[in-house]
């Protein structure tokens, strides 16, 4: 038997709620208020209800820092809860959209549909939704197939997961203004996101999120293991394929304006599950929340920490959710949870 | 009742049971028995839907299994798997899970949900650990939630693989005692057990698997007289009579 659903840490958990809350709304505040440019609060909210006029400062409120906050908050929240569904469906602690290809596969049908028809940018999310679909399903087909164990299932991932890197390095080699920005594109980041870009990936992930939630109780039953869950009366075929054709869709979308963000969709819902439980309604919320907050603040610290220059996002999030993750590990290993 | 009539189950296009007619009866115990890949666990995968029939028929109370769907069956058999992933969630919660196959949308547990689990659990002895993580709960502990979570499905039917494996022989014990309180209140319990001495002991009937056929079903008297577990286990099994009732145990023929 695993124990990777591992135990919660008991504390009043409406404090818990409250204090994830409020930290996703002070991370976004800051990330509308800080920046390379001085800017008052005052000004930020005269420019978000419409009254800055032609501003410097209301321009870079609505044209730089609200896309990009709304961009950090929905990748964050996206690939975190596909990354928990993901790792639920798969019961694989290991698995994440990034971990087993998903991000990538995304990422390489983006970069075709750039490639072939740059005109067509705009659909970039369901390319990468597609893309996002047939890895998931390509990973789900070899587990099931071979009966591959936990650790061969992430190799394979691994596999796939570079197949497709090399995909989007020879189609980038071929037309090099396929992916602008090529750089942060791999490592992810979220400059240059536009309101335009975002809309038909927020439309997408709001559906995918709210469609998660409501299969939040066949997502626990799923959880106890496939004979358990057929012998309670599960479809369990098709509803882990609808789970994962959902998480297929969070990732896909987060990907097609974020670019390769790793590593969120697997310490996320780590984190989360620590400090909620494993129960999947209060785990896809916690790891939305979470997932949001994280993105929010480590985008803010890549703009901040060194401006005017600007670090990417995925560089920042490796290096202050790496320590964290081991941290978290290393505590439950000391038994002090 | 459920009742297998010439079921031949496997996988992937590969019988590993062929030909097994058999009945579960309601108010009996029937322990399976068989050495390993005799194909005890998937004929009872088998007899719930959970892998292909190749072959023969399953009837639940007359209907053949594929006239049902997944929830009808899940309202009349109860499965104790064999592994199961163990989750990190209170012992309440899970038992909760066993009322799954009644709900309807938008699939929220309701008060009598609640109250037939509780009374599972307190069937089981498990009511202490309604608000405790299963993760931090010993495995006999943890099967009572389990067989908790199998009787709040309400099924006339309870199928258990191993069931009695990772205990210590009290809780072993109590386990099995608890399974003839099931038949004892009407229900049909199937048990898949390796231990020979407690099946001929504990179970009204006991049906003996070798190489995915059935070899015999009878009473334990009838099983043991027979000589079948000597032939299929390699073993010398004896009987003696004490104040407690008959009592057997095995050793192994080259001692003899």
């Amino acid at each position: 038997m695993n124990n990777w659903q591992t135990s919660s840490i008991r504390r009043p958990k409406c404090l818990l709620w409250a204090a994830l809350l409020l930290l996703t709304i002070l991370a976004a505040a800051g990330s509308l208020w800080l920046g390379s440019v001085a800017i008052s609060p005052a000004e930020v909210f005269s420019a978000l209800l419409g009254q800055g006029g032609n501003s410097t400062a209301a321009k870079i409120v609505l044209f730089s820092r609200l896309p990009r906050t709304l961009a950090a908050l929905l990748s964050g929240a996206a690939l975190a809860v596909s990354g928990a569904v993901i790792q639920t469906v798969l019961n694989n602690p290991l698995a994440s959209p990034g971990i087993i290809g998903v991000n990538s596969g995304a990422g390489l049908a983006v970069a075709l549909l750039c490639a072939a028809a740059p005109a067509a940018q705009r659909f970039s999310a369901v390319a990468a939704f597609i893309g996002a679909l047939l890895s998931v399903l390509l990973v789900l087909g070899l587990s099931e197939r071979t009966g591959a164990s936990r650790i061969t299932l992430v190799l394979a991932g691994v596999a796939i997961s570079n197949l497709f890197s090399a995909g989007i390095d020879t189609v980038v080699t071929f037309v090099p203004d396929a992916l602008s920005g090529v750089s942060d594109f791999r490592i992810g980041g979220f400059h240059g996101v536009t309101m335009a870009r975002l809309t038909l990936p927020a439309v997408l992930i709001a559906v995918s999120l709210l469609a998660v939630c409501s299969l939040s109780q066949q997502l626990d039953v799923l959880a106890l293991g496939s004979d358990t869950a057929r012998s309670l009366g599960l479809p369990v075929g098709s509803v882990r394929f609808l789970l994962l054709v959902l998480a297929a869709a969070l990732s896909g979308a987060a990907v097609s304006f974020s670019g390769l963000l790793g590593f969120v969709g697997l310490i996320v819902p780590h984190a989360m599950r620590r400090l909620v439980g494993a129960d999947s309604f209060p785990l896809l919320a916690a790891s939305a929340l979470g997932g949001a907050c994280f993105v929010t603040i480590c985008d803010l610290l890549a703009r901040v920490l060194f401006a005017p220059f600007e670090l990417p996002v995925g560089v920042v999030l490796a290096f202050a959710g790496v320590p964290f993750f081991l941290w978290l590990l290393f505590r439950q290993r000391g038994g002090r949870t | 009742m459920i009742q297998l009539r010439s079921l031949t189950a496997g996988y992937n296009g590969k019988s590993v049971v062929e030909n097994v007619t058999l009945e579960f009866r309601p108010g009996q115990v029937l322990a399976l028995l068989g050495p390993n890949g005799s194909g005890k666990s998937t004929l009872l995968k088998a007899a719930l839907g959970l892998i292909p029939v190749m072959g023969g028929q399953v009837l639940y109370d007359g209907a053949d299994m594929t006239s049902l769907s997944h929830r009808q069956i899940a309202q009349k058999a109860a499965f104790l798997t064999q592994n199961r992933p163990l989750s990190s969630i209170l012992g309440l919660r899970m038992v909760l899970h066993g009322r799954f196959p009644y709900l309807s949308y938008p699939r929220r547990y309701s008060k009598t949900d609640y109250a037939i689990a509780r009374q599972a659990m307190d069937a089981t002895g498990t009511r202490p650990y309604e608000n405790t993580n299963i993760s931090k709960l010993s495995g006999g502990q943890r099967q009572g939630i389990y067989l908790a979570m199998a009787l709040a499905q309400k099924t006339e039917t309870i199928l258990m693989d191993e069931p009695t494996t990772y205990l210590d022989i009290r809780r072993q014990l109590e386990f099995v005692q608890t399974a003839r309180t099931l038949a004892r209140e009407g229900k049909a319990v199937v048990l898949v057990l390796h231990d020979i001495p407690m099946a001929l002991r504990s179970a009204d009937r006991i049906a003996v698997l070798r190489g995915g056929k059935l070899l015999c079903c009878d009473t334990p008297e009838a099983v043991y007289a027979g000589g079948t577990l000597d032939e299929v286990f390699g073993v010398s099994v004896h009987r003696m009579d004490t104040p407690h009732g008959p009592q057997y145990y095995c050793v192994a023929k080259e001692a003899f």
